[in-house]
């Protein structure tokens, strides 16, 4: 399978562009591959002429070792690093990623796509159905954790590497890398799922359902086809972030940045305006998200967090997905995670301890909530360091870690 | 990238040297209470073992995962029945066994676990503690027990005879006992009457009986 890396022509014949100008007039900036053999889907369904969205960071090295693939959360995407190309923010993980920085590119060779059903490149439903020549809106088959795995597995074929050093991910982005230690066990090295969980619990389904039906209750929403209607259902995306958003950070951390402060008045309103700072803060980040997010996405990706239950798929025994695994593996919980708290991080801990792997689990203690893997938290990437270098070691990389704390 | 080979170690904790020469390299070894990892680590890149680490303490698990090492944060008494039997070559038990609530369920998961247990223990024997109670006639204030009776983490403390006296009703051979001081330093020590009247703390190697008589 090892065989040169080419820009143009991946060893599997699929085509591959080095960016944004090509054949597809919209198409987004970064690299796209166009598998040319069908994706099977865990529905049923053989998807044929899949694309992937996808950026690199840092050079494939000789021996073709040091490969890191990064996996994205529900709203992420392929900009890890650079700046976003429809908001112009910086990416979800560019205070990790760079020369001399945690995931250090001139070590090692980074790798993120937009998940199978994103809206940011890869194909998803609003991207053109060839069979129809329309966007796929819910004509897009259904799809689940393990098939964007699979369209991943297909990309690191195209980039001609066996074996990836590291996959990593945090949230949804865990549970990719779960999937991955479990579906292709000898094609990664070390696995680090942050803030996950190898199941979607029955509170998480309740609030992704609240987000789709907030989505498919707007009359623009059109039964799904609203980019033949030239319609877009912004207040139902809207209402499906800000209510996810909650999710995604704690009651201290709101309490502190917001309190009950009023937003621009000195006494509230007696009326239904953004009276409080939070309600502000709330509605900029539902509508700000509807610039850059597909509504039908929301709905297929949620979907297919909560069909993940690694366990299910083993024999209802969580041990038998990495039954015999090689792979090292790091996870890590945040204490104020209520969305994905430290219980969830545990049950895969005690699954791996059963299978003799070697793993490390740390909790780290944060009043951030939720999405404190993308924030400025020190001990975690202190952690992520730590296990990242010792793994370098091993598999002979670099040279030990630093005794020294 | 070349590989440059570890850092070379020279110091470790006397006391931890003392246990790290009980295991051989390239074996695969669990260290319970592992603290910050400078056992562990020394393990892992002096002996070329295959380590891992439970640590209760956040600090702790914190100072090995940087270190790069596989340390879970957890406990003695949760956390060992997760693992299969016979998976490691050694188990070790450094300090602990006198805090935990079950002494004897957590040396039986260590033999469950482990092909070797490597076990050490403050010694409740040692003459001066024994002096201290017969002519204070108050419990003892150590270096090794240095916890008053009413905030001590140490609710089953025992000497050397007495953890003999539970290797043999668990029918465990005894495979190396180290009588050792204050600093962790081993002392000489004949027989078993004076290791436990000169020893401040133990080491233990212990193996499952093998040949036990038919019962």
């Amino acid at each position: 399978m090892v065989q040169p890396l080419t820009q143009s022509q991946p060893p599997d014949g699929s085509s591959l562009s080095a960016d944004a100008s090509g054949d597809i007039p919209d198409a987004h900036p970064g690299k796209s591959l166009t598998l040319q053999t069908a994706l099977p889907l865990d529905c049923g369904i053989a998807m044929e002429a899949v694309t992937i969205a996808y950026q690199t960071y840092g050079c494939l090295n000789a021996e073709k070792n040091n490969a890191i693939l990064l996996c994205h959360a529900l709203t992420g995407d392929h900009f890890a690093a650079d700046p976003h190309p429809v908001t112009g923010k910086p990416g979800w993980w560019s205070n990790l990623i760079g020369p001399g920085k945690l995931l250090d590119t001139e070590k090692y060779f980074l790798i993120c796509s937009n998940v199978l059903g994103g809206c940011m490149g890869s194909t998803g439903p609003s991207e053109i159905n060839p069979e129809t020549g329309k966007s796929y809106g819910t004509d897009f088959p259904g799809i689940t954790i393990a098939d964007m795995v699979r369209a991943q597995a297909r990309l690191i074929d195209a980039l001609g590497i066996d074996q990836l050093f590291a996959v990593i991910g945090g949230s949804m982005g865990g549970m990719q890398v779960l999937q991955w230690a479990a579906s292709y066990p000898e094609r990664v090295f070390a696995a680090a799922a942050i803030a996950s969980a190898a199941r979607h619990s029955s509170q998480n389904i309740a609030f992704h359902e609240v987000g789709r039906q907030a989505i498919m209750a707007d009359p623009d929403w059109c039964d799904g086809n609203y980019a033949l209607e030239g319609k877009r259902p912004v207040r139902g995306l809207a209402v499906a972030r800000m209510t996810a958003h909650i999710t995604y950070l704690s009651e201290a951390a709101l309490h502190r940045k917001f309190g009950r402060r009023l937003q621009d008045r000195h006494d509230v309103t007696f009326g239904f305006d953004a009276d409080f700072q939070v309600e502000s803060y709330l509605r900029h980040q539902g509508f700000s998200f509807t610039d850059r997010f597909d509504a039908n996405s929301y709905l297929y990706i949620t979907r297919a967090m909560d069909y993940f239950d690694l366990a299910k798929d083993y024999g209802g025994v969580l041990a038998n997905a990495f039954y015999g695994t090689k792979t090292r593996f790091l996870l890590a919980s945040f204490t104020s995670d209520w969305l994905f708290p430290t219980s969830e991080s545990r049950a895969i801990v005690h699954a791996l301890n059963s299978v003799a792997a070697p793993v490390t689990f740390v909790e780290i203690e944060t009043d951030k909530g939720h999405d404190s893997f993308l924030l400025d938290e020190p001990e975690f990437h202190e952690t992520l360091e730590g296990f990242l270098a010792g793994s370098a070691y091993l598999k002979g990389l670099e040279i030990s870690p630093k005794m020294a704390d | 990238m070349p590989n440059s080979g570890p850092t070379v170690l020279t110091n470790i904790r006397v006391d931890l040297q003392l246990v790290a020469d009980l295991v051989e390299n390239n074996s695969r070894v669990l260290d319970i209470g592992c603290d910050d990892g400078q056992l562990l680590y020394h393990l892992v890149h002096e002996k070329q073992v295959d380590g891992r680490g439970i640590e209760i303490s956040h600090a702790g698990v914190s100072a090995c995962a940087k270190k790069g090492l596989s340390v879970i944060q957890g406990d003695a008494e949760t956390d060992l029945s997760d693992y299969p039997s016979g998976i490691f070559d050694y188990v070790i038990l450094s300090q602990t066994l006198q805090a935990v609530r079950e002494p004897r369920f957590v040396l039986e998961q260590l033999m469950r676990i482990g092909r070797y247990a490597i076990v050490s223990f403050p010694n409740f024997g040692h003459w001066r503690i024994r002096a201290h109670f017969a002519l204070k006639g108050v419990l003892p204030n150590t270096v090794t027990l240095p916890h008053p009776w009413y905030e001590t983490p140490n609710f089953h403390l025992c000497t050397i005879r007495d953890f003999f006296k539970l290797c043999e009703i668990m029918d465990l051979k005894i495979e190396k006992m180290i009588a050792v001081n204050a600093q962790g330093q081993a002392l000489y020590s004949p027989t078993l009457r004076w290791a436990n009247l000169i020893g401040e703390q133990a080491v233990f190697l212990l193996s499952p009986q093998v040949c036990s008589t038919p019962k």
